[in-house]
């Protein structure tokens, strides 16, 4: 639900950004986004949509980065790959991992002209 | 950041503030409520305001353009050190371009790729390391009580008022969609409450909190309490500055909320597991639902109480005096730093 803050958030720094190059089209908004942050990428497509409507973004393509997520475990005293924030070891099995990638919502570039 | 979710902006509303609008000639309009609830293009620096007031350039159609200062109200300041707000000035005609004319020359536009690489929540973390700053320098515990709605957080807080207000000072936020009815129940105790609502937003940003310090202005070495909206999702997303997340799940709920709403249960570094005067006529497994909150968050610290019977509460009473002791030895730290810079000045001054 709160892709939609997420999605003015993207958009104030899209037109700041915009702004600031005196673009007067934004064409493609690149974001990175971690599997293990609290997006769901869908959601926040529809809603960039939303917010874009009328703005210098209006229509501008949204490409969404999915970083994967790392942790680590503190048994095996070692970075592992993971799926979801409450997900096990997938070496020991253990719950103890903290997620240390994979967290981010970054807006990584812009197409502008 | 937004303040709003799930619709435009222009829905805050802070107990007591107003609200207006700029309109300009490009097309452009500023709704300002002089909460959090503008139209998403203004900085404010709360926490600190810096001492220069901020004048900015609207031009006009027509190429005149007019400033203005903008200072509101006696202490409310917009400060820009960080931020690129207010740029319609900057690069005169090109910025009308910009503007719903479009006006610009075909076959002269190039696309070009430009980095930014910002956090997305970039802004609303701004403003929660300013208020961060100010609890620290004055020897502040903040904690940010989130939980789904029912679970007993207002009457946690009321209980948790009533055995602490006559040793520490202490203020609250009171973040709901509608209605100030919280804010009155705990108003009712004898503390200063203020009543944020959200109007269509489900989660209390760093930018309202901000302002909430400059209304509640919370004393020295205080606890100030913020009751976010009862929501065990948006909430998780938006540090406000506060030294801790709370978590309240309530025995009634499902053991596995915390698997269920794992964001949550991760950003918060304590869990009040409530009305556990409750369990025996519940087939609520308590271990249970302490083990599923650590699969999600290996070092949550766990309090079961009931806020009701007031089972279990000296332990979170406890915890919350030794946040306030740490927060107390900050602003000891803060206050003898300075002490050391005001002697070394005057060292340097009885030199000349």
């Amino acid at each position: 639900m709160h892709e939609m803050s997420l999605a003015e958030g993207v958009l104030q720094l899209v037109e700041d950004t915009a702004r600031r190059e005196q673009a007067h089209k934004v064409k493609l908004v690149v974001l990175e986004i971690g599997r293990l942050s609290s997006v769901e990428p869908e959601a926040l497509k529809f809603c960039f949509e939303a917010v874009t409507h009328g703005s210098i973004a209006h229509g501008a393509a949204l490409e969404i980065v999915a970083v994967p997520g790392v942790g680590w475990c503190m048994p095996c005293a070692a970075s592992v790959p993971m799926e979801e924030v409450f997900g096990c070891c997938p070496r020991c099995g253990s719950h103890q991992v903290q997620p240390t990638g994979g967290t981010e919502m970054r807006v990584r570039e812009i197409e502008i002209e | 950041m937004c303040t709003v979710c799930g619709c435009g902006a222009g829905e805050t509303r802070i107990e007591g503030e107003h609200e207006h609008t700029h309109v300009h000639a490009d097309g452009t309009v500023h709704t300002h409520t002089h909460t959090h609830a503008h139209a998403a293009e203004h900085a404010h620096d709360h926490a600190a305001p810096p001492p220069v007031a901020h004048v900015h350039e609207h031009p006009h159609a027509d190429g005149s353009s007019h400033s203005h200062p903008h200072v509101h109200a006696g202490e409310h300041e917009h400060g820009h050190a960080a931020h690129h707000h207010h740029e319609h000035g900057v690069g005169g005609d090109l910025d009308f371009g910009a503007g719903p004319a479009h006006a610009h020359v075909p076959g002269l536009s190039q696309s070009r790729m430009v980095q930014i690489e910002q956090d997305i929540l970039a802004k609303n973390n701004g403003y929660a390391d300013e208020n961060r700053k100010h609890f620290d320098d004055h020897g502040i515990f903040a904690l940010n009580l989130v939980s789904s709605p029912g679970s007993g957080k207002t009457t946690l807080l009321v209980k948790t008022i009533e055995l602490l207000k006559d040793k520490v000072a202490i203020c609250v936020v009171e973040g709901d969609q509608q209605t100030s009815n919280d804010a009155e129940r705990i108003r009712a105790t004898g503390v200063a409450a203020l009543q944020i609502n959200t109007g269509k937003g489900c989660h209390l940003d760093a930018h309202m909190v901000g302002h909430a310090l400059e209304k509640l202005k919370p004393a020295e070495d205080s606890l100030f309490l913020i009751e976010n909206v009862g929501n065990l999702v948006c909430p998780a997303a938006f540090d406000l500055g506060e030294q801790h997340k709370v978590a309240i799940l309530s025995v009634t709920e499902g053991e596995d909320k915390p698997l269920k709403y794992p964001d949550m249960f991760r950003a918060a570094d304590v869990m009040l597991l409530n009305k556990c005067d409750l369990l025996p006529y519940l087939e609520f497994d308590a271990d249970l639902a302490e083990a599923n909150a650590r699969r999600v968050n290996p070092d949550l610290t766990i309090f079961r109480v009931s806020a009701t019977s007031g089972d279990g509460l000296s332990a979170w009473l406890d915890w919350i005096a030794a946040g306030l002791e740490a927060q107390r030895g900050k602003r000891a730290e803060t206050v003898d730093g300075l002490k050391r810079q005001v002697a070394e000045l005057e060292r340097q001054l009885a030199g000349k």
